[in-house]
Order: structure tokens, then C-alpha cells, then sequence
């Protein structure tokens, strides 16, 4: 672990950032909170509202299980501790888009208690620092519903679908010091709930969106009063608002001002920051337990459950590409930072196992190599993602197959890979169709070397004098004057014999 | 053909089973009997049609040689704080006037699911606030009862279950519906010389009842026999998975175990229930309530409650804060009233709202219930209340160490005049001194009718039993109701 290194240079001095992010994380789960309503993002207003959620007299609550299951996992993704006894607390205040007037949340007795994130300020630089950054908490509570305030000239509409869907808040400690950091940190922590699954981190669609606490002190000195700046939507607006906030409270200090604890809005359009409501108006939430709930309490069956469902998490994938797959680093981390991509890579090396009947092991390189450079310049073109990539792993796996079995050349391999792309046809299909299966026949090949040399007599006198980086022409042509299907390493062998 | 009003659910469950009567005559019967009862504003909404509906099918099912159902051939009435679907549900507040559930509340639908038809809906005070049933805003409800010796001052039913103890001392219902949050049942049922049982909380599901203090509120039956109580209850209670709260047991056969014997039972008098000033009529019908559980073969232990003089401030605390939060939801948006002045913004509209939608008692809980959870005064009040809760629930615990039940006065004194104590809040809140410990403590308690004061008014005693143990103090009830032989009823005036 290293200490951050990022100041603000003002003209008192150097201004040392202090960031803690509140993620609020939609619950992936089928049903809200504490109703069975459905949750799907883009449906019809108001088309997924239960009695419950719209507050009808004498509706009460019930947990959904699904929801706190998820949320305990998360948990101990980050490896914090699960209470075993928890509670729910109402959060009162008067909005349109609450219909409860409160909200169900947790204050007092959260579900989760401390945990940790790792992070990797360059995921892909090996030598890049890690550093440790602490969760305080994990809680989980209702969402609110939305106001449409354009949909009438004088009036303002309210759309209750997502009222009472299940949200995680997950509060880190003020560990971050640098835009870099905070960005890392809650792409760090997408990258864990996609992997956990408990929440598709899709924060497009608001599912995934952060409150930013910054403050700004002289290096060794005491934490400055914080903003809090509501409802980011990306990793870049994140960094933007660490930024700009820091360098405002710089301004403001060093104007001889006071940094007012308050809430602010981000403006991603200007790239700044605005006062939405001070502390002086903040509300009395008059948090109390709600008397609807009873606490809730976990037995060790239903931990055990979720502990054994908890997949492989990407620290651990990614020290075990290094090590046991001996992939690079680089390689390690890439694959690893989205479980969606992990997941492709690891059913391409258990089908490439499978047909060429080797370990995961023998054939983890070629794959890792094929995927990120082959097959990700390839979606890159065609302006597609791994999802909807129109070759599948199987498909991958049987041409990385036919390279590895000497079937066909890498040079080849590509030329196949454009056809499978283009007409989706299977790679043995394909080199079987278009005769491309590469030869080991010395006759053809050594008769191919004879008229190459023959052809470069020149050339041949210079090589034999010294200049023996023409070996690569001679290879070259000869491939060439056998199309690509000669193997290269009978080639190879070939021409230093017919040379020598 | 005796009169069909004068009988109980037992009987006319019985007698429409063995054909002495249809269930239709019965019906018809009592909807005369509302139908003429105007002046004591017992119902909100009359529903005549849907008690024809219910005896009609239970006379078809009859007729057709069916199985009938446990409440085939019974109106009742239903409290108008029970939602019905497609009939108006109010909580006898301007709020909600107008407001037709799409739902049906589940103790509601298992009535009805058992075969019981609803006569109406009946009024209570506002929100389920109030011991007298001036906090409607229906306008309040009258005692069928008066004073003996001309005096013709129109008298509390009690309250909040006040609709519903004055419909059934007037035989305009056989029973009837009720909540009790902190004496709600059973205090009026002592006004009106009838019997009502909160049962253990989480007995009978809270979804579809207008809530007040979720962690106090519990529906239960109102009747004029104990026996009609067991019969209504059995019906009402039950687990449901919808009500987080609703315990998760096996519906007893209470009415099947019925049994005024109470050898081997011992019974707890609290001492701190006698303080100085209690009400001579009232101590001394309570002394023969102990005589009589003494003939009964019960043996008779005195025993502590130390806490329980902190137990109505506790109350008003907690209550309170509940509400004030379980009645945020009424905000003009999505139902109910809504006053939306020219100009008004968001915040304006709650305040209309909310000025014309809540009495001056409601307003006067949400106000308590705010204050005790705001910032700053939270620990003093509500975490404190919370602390003596637990006390008072541990002082019963201690004495169920020693008894198996404890008899007490239900309420500090007879019904008394309409406004008489409507200025004094304080006045009006101690009606609930004897009920409300129960409440907080979550444990089953009931009222039945002792005897007459010498104005010629109910007095009732209470029973308190052991978390879940329904059936002694109905047991205890029935031993009483057995020998206090109280067959006093009100004179029909209306």
C-alpha cells in the first residue's frame, strides 16, 4: 500500500482530498423490498405498483427475501461482517414521490457491518500501487418513485414503479484521496456486484449512482468540513465532481471563506457542482424502528446458503490466471475486470480443454491471446460488445483447436476467423471447404524452398556472406509460394537446411 | 319465535342450522333494526344489500343440502376501520371520506369467507383516537344507555370501538368488529354492558385495517356473550403472510374448550390497580368478580405491577409516534382528500390537506407523536418509552410466574356525558389506565359486563391472561358472565 500523492496546489500551499462515496446499488432481484410488484427498468408508468407500494390505507410490508439475501452476499464479497440481527428504521419526510411518507431504510442496525475493497489505481499495470479502501457499512432500504414534470404544462406527475424497489447502500470509509481513487474504487465495486450478481451495475439506468462526500485539509491536519453531491451516475462524473469540488472548497478556503456542509448537485453538462439544500434546512428524519417489521434475524443455514453461492470473486480469478493459468498480468487483470467477460473467457478454455483433451492450463495463453487481441479488435470494428458477439466460445475454441493441432497456420487461423465472422460458419467446415488445412509434406515444401532459392540467387549470395537476416525473406516467400498452408516450422527447418 | 334480535351468534347460528329461522329473517331483522336506530349514529355507511347477499346464500346453501359455514346465517357489523372492498372505508375521518378500497382488509374477508354478512360500517372516533367516540367526523356516536331517574344526557359509548359497543347493546348487530390499540374494545364493551377480547398481538392480521400504533393495534370481537367471542374470534385470528407481525400459529378451538371451571387456576389481583380514589362501585364490583372466581375453584394471589403508573405516559408516547408516522401516507397525492389552493405548491397542498383532512385529536397525536421523535428529544421520549415498555412487559411476566390470570376494573369509571370530558385530553386519556398495560404488553385481555352502578349504568371487569392463552381468560370471562348473571339491557329510546 502506498499513500496518495495527489495535491491541490493552491496558493496557501498543498490541499490534501478526502472522498467517501455512498453507492446506492439496485437490488437485482425480481420483486421490490417489501412488496411483490415487478421491477423491470423502461416499463409503462405506474404499471408496477402493488398496493403496497402506493401506500393504500392498511397496506403493511413484508421483506422479500430474495433482497436481503443478495444484499448479504454482497457483503461478504467485501468480506465484512453479516448481523445476524438486524433491523429496519422509517426515514419520515413529506415528498410526492414517496407515498409512505417515510422511507424503510436502516440506520441504527444495518444489515452489514465493516468490510474492504481492494484497489488497483492502473488495473492493468502490474507494478501499479494497491490500495485498501474500508466499507463501513452495507444497509438496505426502498427506493422512491419518480417525478415527471414534463408531461403538463402546470402540473407535475408521479411514477411509483420504482417505489419500493430494493436498493444496497453501501458507505465506504473516507479512505479515497484522489479522483483516480474514488473512480477506481467504484469501478472496483461494480465489477464485484456483477460478479456477486446482486445488482447489474448498469448506472445508465440508474442502478447504480453515488453520493459524493468530499473535503479538503492540509496534508497531516484535521478532515475539513464535507459536501456531499447527490446522485453520480458514472465513474467519470465521479472523478469530475471530486475534482471540481476539491478545487471549489481550495477557492473557498483560501478565500478566507468557510466550507458550508451541505448538499450539492452535479451538472455534467457545465462540469460543476450546485448548492441544493444546506444543513441548517436539512430534515429531521425522526428515524424510528419500524413497528411493521420485526427485526430480522439470519440463522447459519441461510448464511452457509449464501456463502456456498457466492461465485469466484475477481481477486481471487485473477491471482489464479496468474497463477495457475500463468497468464501476464495484464492479461490476468483484463480478463478479470468484468465477470461478464471472465465467464466467456473461462468457457472458451473448458471447451478448448475439452476438444484438444488438454488442461485448462496448456491452452489458457493461445486463449487469453485469441480473445483480447483477435477477438476484441474484431467486436471493435463491428461496434459489438462479448454479448453479442457472433462467435460463441465453442466456436472460438474450435479454431484455436485447429492451430494448436497444426491444422492450420495462425496466418490462416485469421483468415478463418474473418469468414466465421462474416458468414458464421464453423472453423473446420470452413478450412475443410476452402482446402486450407496446412501441410507438413516435405516433398511439396522442400520443392517450394528449391525454387524460392532458385529464384534469389542474389539474395542467397548475400545471405551466405553474412546477411543472415534475409532467412526471414526466404521463409516468408516460401509460405507465401505455398499460400500460407505450409506449417512454418517444417518451413522453418527447410530452408536452413537447403541454406547450409 | 322469540325476537331474532335478542339472540346471540350462537343461537341464531344454531337455530338457522336446525330451521328454526332463515337466515334471511334474520338479516331482514336486524337491518330494521338499523334502519330505525338512526339516532344513535352507530353506522357510517348501512349496507342491507350485503347482509341479504350473505343470508341468501346462506339459505340457498341450506336449501341445496351444502355444507354451511361456521357464520352461516350471521350478520355483524364491521368496523369502519377494517377496509371493504368496493365500500366506503373512512376511519370516521374527512380524509378518507369517499375512499372505496379495492381490497378487502383479511380479517374482514375471513369473516365473510366463514359465511357472515356485514350490516354496515360502523363509526369510531377518528383514526381509531379517542375514548368516547366525540372525535368522529360523522358526528359522534350515543349510548343506547341513559342514566336512571329521567336524566336524559346523551352518554359516551366509549371509544374508539364506540359504533360498534353501542350497535351491539342496541341489538342492531349480534356482534360486531373491533380494534383495540389501548382499550379500544374493551372499554367501550364496559360502557355498554357487552364483552370484547383483544387477543395476544399478531392473533389476527393487521393488512387491510386503517393502522394507528402498529405495534399496539389488534383486531378482536364484540359481542354480548363470551361464548359469541370465542365463536367470532376463532374466525378472525390466523396466521397471514402478509402482516410481518401476524404470529405464524394454529387458530385454537376456543369455543369447542369453553369451560367456567377454574379449579387448579390461580388468579392475580394487582395491587397497584387500587390506588387511593378508585371509584367505590367500581372496587366493589370488583371484589365480587373476585368471589366469583373463587366459586369458580380459582385461588386467588395478589400480585405487582410496579410500572404500571408509567404505563399511560409510556403510551402516549409511543402511540403516538406511530401514528405519526403511519399517517404520512394521507398527503393528498394518490387518494382521499385533497385541497389544493390557487397556487398552491407541493408543500402547500400537504398543509390544506391536512388542516381539513385530520380532527383536532389526530392533529393533536401527530403533533406528540413528531415532537417525541425529533432530533434532540428522541432518547428523553421515545428510547425511553421504549425502556419502560420492556419493564412493564417483564412486571407481567413475573406475575404470570405466580398466577395464571389477573382480574382487574376495565375502566376508571362508567360512561359519562357526551363533552363532558372533551376539554380535558388529559381527563379523556385516563379512561385507558386500567386497559393500556395489556396493550403495551402485547398479551390477550377481555372485558365482560359485571353489574350496574347505581345511575343504572354497565360496569365491566377485565381479565388480562398469558401471551397466547386466549383460552383462560375467555374460560375466566365465561365463569363470570355465569354468575354475574348481568341481563340488563339498555331501554330502547331511539
Amino acid at each position: 500500500m502506498t499513500e496518495s500523492t495527489y495535491r491541490i496546489q493552491g496558493a496557501t500551499g498543498e490541499w490534501e482530498v478526502v472522498i467517501g462515496l455512498e453507492v446506492h446499488a439496485q437490488v437485482t432481484s425480481q420483486a421490490k423490498l417489501f412488496s411483490g410488484a415487478a421491477t423491470a427498468f423502461g416499463a409503462e408508468p405506474n404499471t408496477q405498483v402493488s398496493l403496497v407500494d402506493a401506500a393504500m390505507p392498511g397496506m403493511l410490508p413484508v421483506p422479500n427475501r430474495e433482497c436481503i439475501r443478495q444484499a448479504v452476499r454482497t457483503g461478504m464479497a467485501i468480506d465484512a461482517k453479516i448481523n445476524k440481527w438486524s433491523r429496519f428504521d422509517r426515514k419520515n419526510y413529506f415528498y410526492a414521490d414517496l407515498p409512505q411518507g417515510y422511507q424503510i431504510s436502516q440506520l441504527y442496525h444495518p444489515l452489514v457491518g465493516e468490510g474492504q475493497i481492494e484497489i488497483t489505481l492502473d488495473e492493468k499495470n502490474p507494478d501499479s500501487s494497491t490500495k485498501t479502501i474500508g466499507i463501513e457499512r452495507i444497509h438496505v432500504e426502498q427506493d422512491a418513485g419518480k417525478l415527471m414534470h414534463d408531461q403538463h404544462p402546470t402540473r407535475s406527475y408521479v411514477d411509483l414503479n420504482r417505489s419500493g424497489v430494493a436498493l444496497m447502500e453501501i458507505v465506504s470509509k473516507p479512505d479515497m484521496r484522489s479522483p483516480a481513487e474514488a473512480g477506481a474504487y467504484l469501478s472496483k465495486l461494480r465489477t464485484i456486484l456483477r460478479y456477486v450478481g446482486s445488482c447489474d451495475g448498469n448506472m445508465d439506468q440508474g442502478s447504480m449512482r453515488a453520493d459524493v462526500n468530499v473535503s479538503v485539509r492540509k496534508p497531516g491536519h484535521e478532515f475539513g468540513t464535507r459536501t456531499e453531491t447527490k446522485n453520480v451516475n458514472s465513474v467519470r462524473f465521479v472523478m469530475a465532481v471530486v475534482e471540481h469540488e476539491a478545487n471549489r472548497q481550495v477557492d473557498v478556503l483560501e478565500a478566507g471563506g468557510k466550507v458550508v456542509q451541505e448538499t450539492r448537485l452535479y451538472d455534467p453538462d457545465k462540469n460543476e457542482t450546485r448548492s441544493m439544500r444546506s444543513k441548517e434546512d436539512a430534515h429531521d428524519y425522526r428515524y424510528f424502528p419500524d413497528p411493521d417489521l420485526l427485526p430480522l434475524e439470519l440463522d447459519d443455514a441461510f448464511l452457509e446458503e449464501c456463502r456456498q453461492s457466492l461465485p469466484e470473486l475477481p481477486d481471487a480469478k485473477r491471482r489464479r490466471y496468474e497463477e495457475q493459468l500463468g497468464l501476464s498480468a495484464y492479461n490476468a487483470a483484463t480478463l478479470t475486470a468484468d465477470a461478464d467477460t471472465a465467464r466467456w473467457f473461462e468457457a472458451l478454455l473448458a471447451e478448448g480443454a475439452r476438444i484438444q483433451k488438454k488442461s485448462e492450463g496448456e491452452v489458457a495463453k493461445a486463449s487469453a491471446n485469441w480473445l483480447l487481441s483477435e477477438l476484441y479488435g474484431a467486436l471493435n470494428r463491428l461496434g459489438k460488445n462479448l454479448e453479442d458477439s457472433p462467435v460463441g466460445p465453442e466456436e472460438g475454441a474450435e479454431l484455436l483447436a485447429l492451430v494448436a493441432d497444426g491444422t492450420i497456420s495462425g496466418t490462416i487461423a485469421k483468415q478463418v476467423f474473418e469468414i466465421m465472422l462474416e458468414t458464421g460458419e464453423c472453423a473446420p467446415r470452413i478450412v475443410e471447404e476452402k482446402g486450407l488445412k496446412q501441410t507438413s509434406d516435405t516433398g511439396a515444401i522442400e520443392a517450394a524452398v528449391a525454387k524460392v532459392l532458385a529464384d534469389n540467387g542474389d539474395k542467397v549470395e548475400q545471405y551466405r556472406a553474412g546477411k543472415e537476416a534475409l532467412f526471414g525473406f526466404f521463409v516468408g516467400q516460401t509460405m507465401k509460394a505455398m499460400q500460407g498452408k505450409a506449417n512454418p516450422q517444417v518451413v522453418n527447418e527447410l530452408v536452413r537446411k537447403a541454406l547450409a | 319465535m322469540s325476537n331474532l334480535t335478542d339472540l346471540t351468534v350462537a343461537e341464531i347460528r344454531d337455530g338457522f342450522r336446525s330451521g328454526d329461522f332463515s337466515a334471511r329473517e334474520v338479516a331482514e331483522a336486524f337491518n330494521a333494526n338499523v334502519a330505525a336506530a338512526k339516532a344513535l349514529n352507530a353506522f357510517i355507511v348501512e349496507t342491507p344489500e350485503k347482509a341479504l347477499e350473505a343470508a341468501d346464500a346462506a339459505d340457498k346453501a341450506k336449501a341445496a343440502g351444502e355444507a354451511l359455514k361456521p357464520l352461516s346465517g350471521v350478520p355483524i357489523g364491521m368496523k369502519d376501520l377494517f377496509c371493504t372492498e368496493g365500500v366506503q372505508t373512512t376511519a370516521a375521518s374527512h380524509m378518507l371520506e369517499g375512499f372505496k378500497p379495492t381490497y378487502e382488509s383479511t380479517v374482514s374477508k375471513k369473516l365473510w369467507d366463514a359465511g357472515a354478512g356485514m350490516l354496515g360500517k360502523l363509526n369510531l372516533d377518528q383514526f381509531a383516537m379517542g375514548s368516547s367516540n366525540e372525535t368522529s367526523y360523522f358526528g359522534n356516536v350515543i349510548s343506547p344507555w341513559r342514566r336512571s331517574g329521567g336524566d336524559n344526557a346523551a352518554l359516551a359509548p366509549g371509544g374508539s370501538s364506540g359504533g360498534s359497543s353501542s350497535a351491539v347493546a342496541a341489538r342492531l348487530c349480534p356482534a360486531a368488529t373491533g380494534t383495540d390499540t389501548g382499550g379500544s374494545i374493551r372499554q367501550p364493551a364496559a360502557f355498554t354492558g357487552i364483552s370484547g377480547i383483544k387477543p395476544t398481538y399478531g392473533r389476527c392480521s393487521r393488512w387491510g385495517i386503517v393502522a394507528f400504533a402498529s405495534s399496539l393495534d389488534q383486531a378482536g370481537p364484540m359481542a354480548r356473550t363470551v361464548r359469541d367471542n370465542a365463536i367470532l374470534l376463532e374466525t378472525m385470528a390466523g396466521f397471514d403472510p402478509k402482516d410481518s407481525t401476524s404470529l405464524d400459529l394454529a387458530v385454537p378451538q376456543w369455543e369447542a374448550n369453553l369451560s367456567s371451571d377454574l379449579k387448579g387456576k390461580k388468579v392475580g389481583i394487582p395491587k397497584e390497580y387500587r390506588p387511593d380514589g378508585l371509584n367505590e362501585e367500581i372496587a366493589a364490583l370488583w371484589d365480587r368478580g373476585i368471589e366469583w372466581l373463587k366459586d369458580a375453584g380459582a385461588e386467588i394471589v395478589e400480585v405487582s405491577l410496579p410500572h404500571s403508573k408509567y404505563a399511560l405516559p409510556t403510551y402516549y408516547i409511543i402511540a403516538p409516534a406511530e401514528a405519526s408516522s403511519n399517517l404520512a401516507r394521507y398527503d393528498g397525492v394518490r387518494y382521499g382528500q385533497r385541497d389544493l389552493p390557487d397556487g398552491a405548491g407541493l408543500q402547500d397542498m400537504y398543509a390544506a390537506t391536512r388542516a381539513a383532512g385530520f380532527g383536532p385529536e389526530v392533529k393533536r397525536r401527530i403533533m406528540i407523536g413528531t415532537y417525541v421523535l425529533s432530533a434532540g428529544f428522541y432518547d428523553a421520549y421515545y428510547t425511553q418509552a421504549q425502556k419502560v415498555r420492556a419493564l412493564i412487559a417483564r412486571d407481567f411476566e413475573q406475575a404470570f410466574e405466580k398466577c395464571d390470570l389477573l382480574l382487574t376494573p376495565t375502566a376508571p369509571s362508567a360512561s359519562f356525558a357526551l363533552g363532558e370530558k372533551q376539554a380535558d385530553p388529559l381527563a379523556m386519556y385516563l379512561n385507558d389506565v386500567f386497559t393500556v398495560p395489556a396493550s403495551l404488553a402485547g398479551l390477550p385481555a377481555m372485558a365482560v359486563p359485571g353489574g350496574l352502578d347505581a345511575q343504572g349504568l354497565p360496569l365491566g371487569l377485565q381479565i388480562i391472561g398469558k401471551a397466547l392463552d386466549e383460552q383462560t381468560v375467555l374460560n375466566a370471562g365465561l365463569a363470570i358472565e355465569e354468575r354475574a348473571g348481568f341481563t340488563a339491557r339498555p331501554e330502547k329510546w331511539w
